[in-house]
């Protein structure tokens, strides 16, 4: 059954505060392989201009991504969840998420569509930190495969 | 930000250094405990067969991350992709074996943008297939 076009447009509450810690950055860096000192030390990442450590460019997706399972876990929704895969992804960036950042995300659902029998959902995170200067907004789309014929 | 790249220095069709990253099954449960995405079809063979997949696949978040490395090794500051996005198009199969896969990537410079900004085309690859559609950043140059 085709999702409900009454939830475009419907922005859940922020998040509570994630706060980015430098041993995560290095956690996340190490696990991609990376080893850019802007990753791991901070007297690199401050010669480049930052005040700390900075995160790759797409670790703050396990901050919305998080953030956009209040969405797609939302009930009233009814997305099946179990046939999720994540379509596109894409981030625009006001500045790099740096460590000591306390980050929330307000989620948006920006489209809901039908195609073919499966369920597409775009959800936009908007990422502020705790003074309210925008971080980055995140855009994620996730289909939800047709259930195969009984 | 301080790209080490120099607006003036690029053009339309500059090739970046070309990389190719392995994946094996460790680096899957490396990177599924770093992200927090612990989805078994990244390291449960038995599920992912399960759910219709050919075997254990990487996140598609892990293929992004690998591929803007191709920008972000060039600029020196990973500071300066101001823009990034994909589309998953074919996942990476990753074989339970020690070679595991292999991600290649490579980019260019498709357009030169205001503000000494360029956007990069990125291409990734992996046992033949493109794994990444659309994929493309912009880049704050020096």
């Amino acid at each position: 059954m085709a999702l409900d076009q009454s939830f475009v447009g419907r922005t859940y509450p922020p998040t509570a505060p994630y706060e980015v810690g430098r041993e995560k950055i290095r956690e996340f860096a190490e696990a991609v392989g990376d080893a850019n000192p802007a990753y791991i030390d901070p007297e690199a990442a401050r010669a480049l201009g930052h005040s700390d450590v900075i995160a790759p460019p797409t670790f703050v997706f396990s901050i919305t991504f998080k953030a956009a399972g209040q969405v797609v876990q939302d009930p009233q929704l009814g997305l099946d969840y179990s046939r999720v895969v994540h379509g596109d992804q894409k981030f625009v960036y006001t500045r790099p998420v740096r460590a000591g950042d306390r980050l929330t995300v307000s989620s948006t659902i920006e489209s809901v569509k039908s195609m073919a029998g499966n369920d597409i959902l775009d959800v936009r995170g908007e990422v502020h930190d705790e003074s309210g200067e925008h971080v980055v907004t995140a855009w994620t789309k996730l289909v939800a495969r047709a259930a195969e014929e009984a | 930000m301080t790209a080490k790249v120099s607006y003036g220095s690029v053009e339309v069709g500059t090739e970046l250094p070309a990389q190719s990253f392995p994946v094996t099954r460790a680096t899957l449960v490396q990177y599924a405990g770093a992200s927090g995405d612990f989805n078994p079809i990244h390291w449960n063979e038995k599920f992912a067969r399960e759910v219709g997949l050919p075997d254990v696949i990487a996140h598609g978040m892990f293929t992004m991350a690998e591929a803007i490395r191709v920008v972000t090794d060039w600029t020196g500051d990973p500071g300066a992709v101001v823009e990034y996005g994909v589309r998953f198009t074919k996942p990476v199969v990753v074989p339970n074996d020690d070679k595991g896969a292999l991600i290649e990537v490579s980019g260019k410079v498709a357009a030169l943008l205001d503000d000494k900004r360029v956007r990069v085309d990125l291409t990734a690859m992996s046992d033949g297939k493109k794994v990444l559609g659309m994929s493309r950043a912009v880049v704050q140059l020096g």
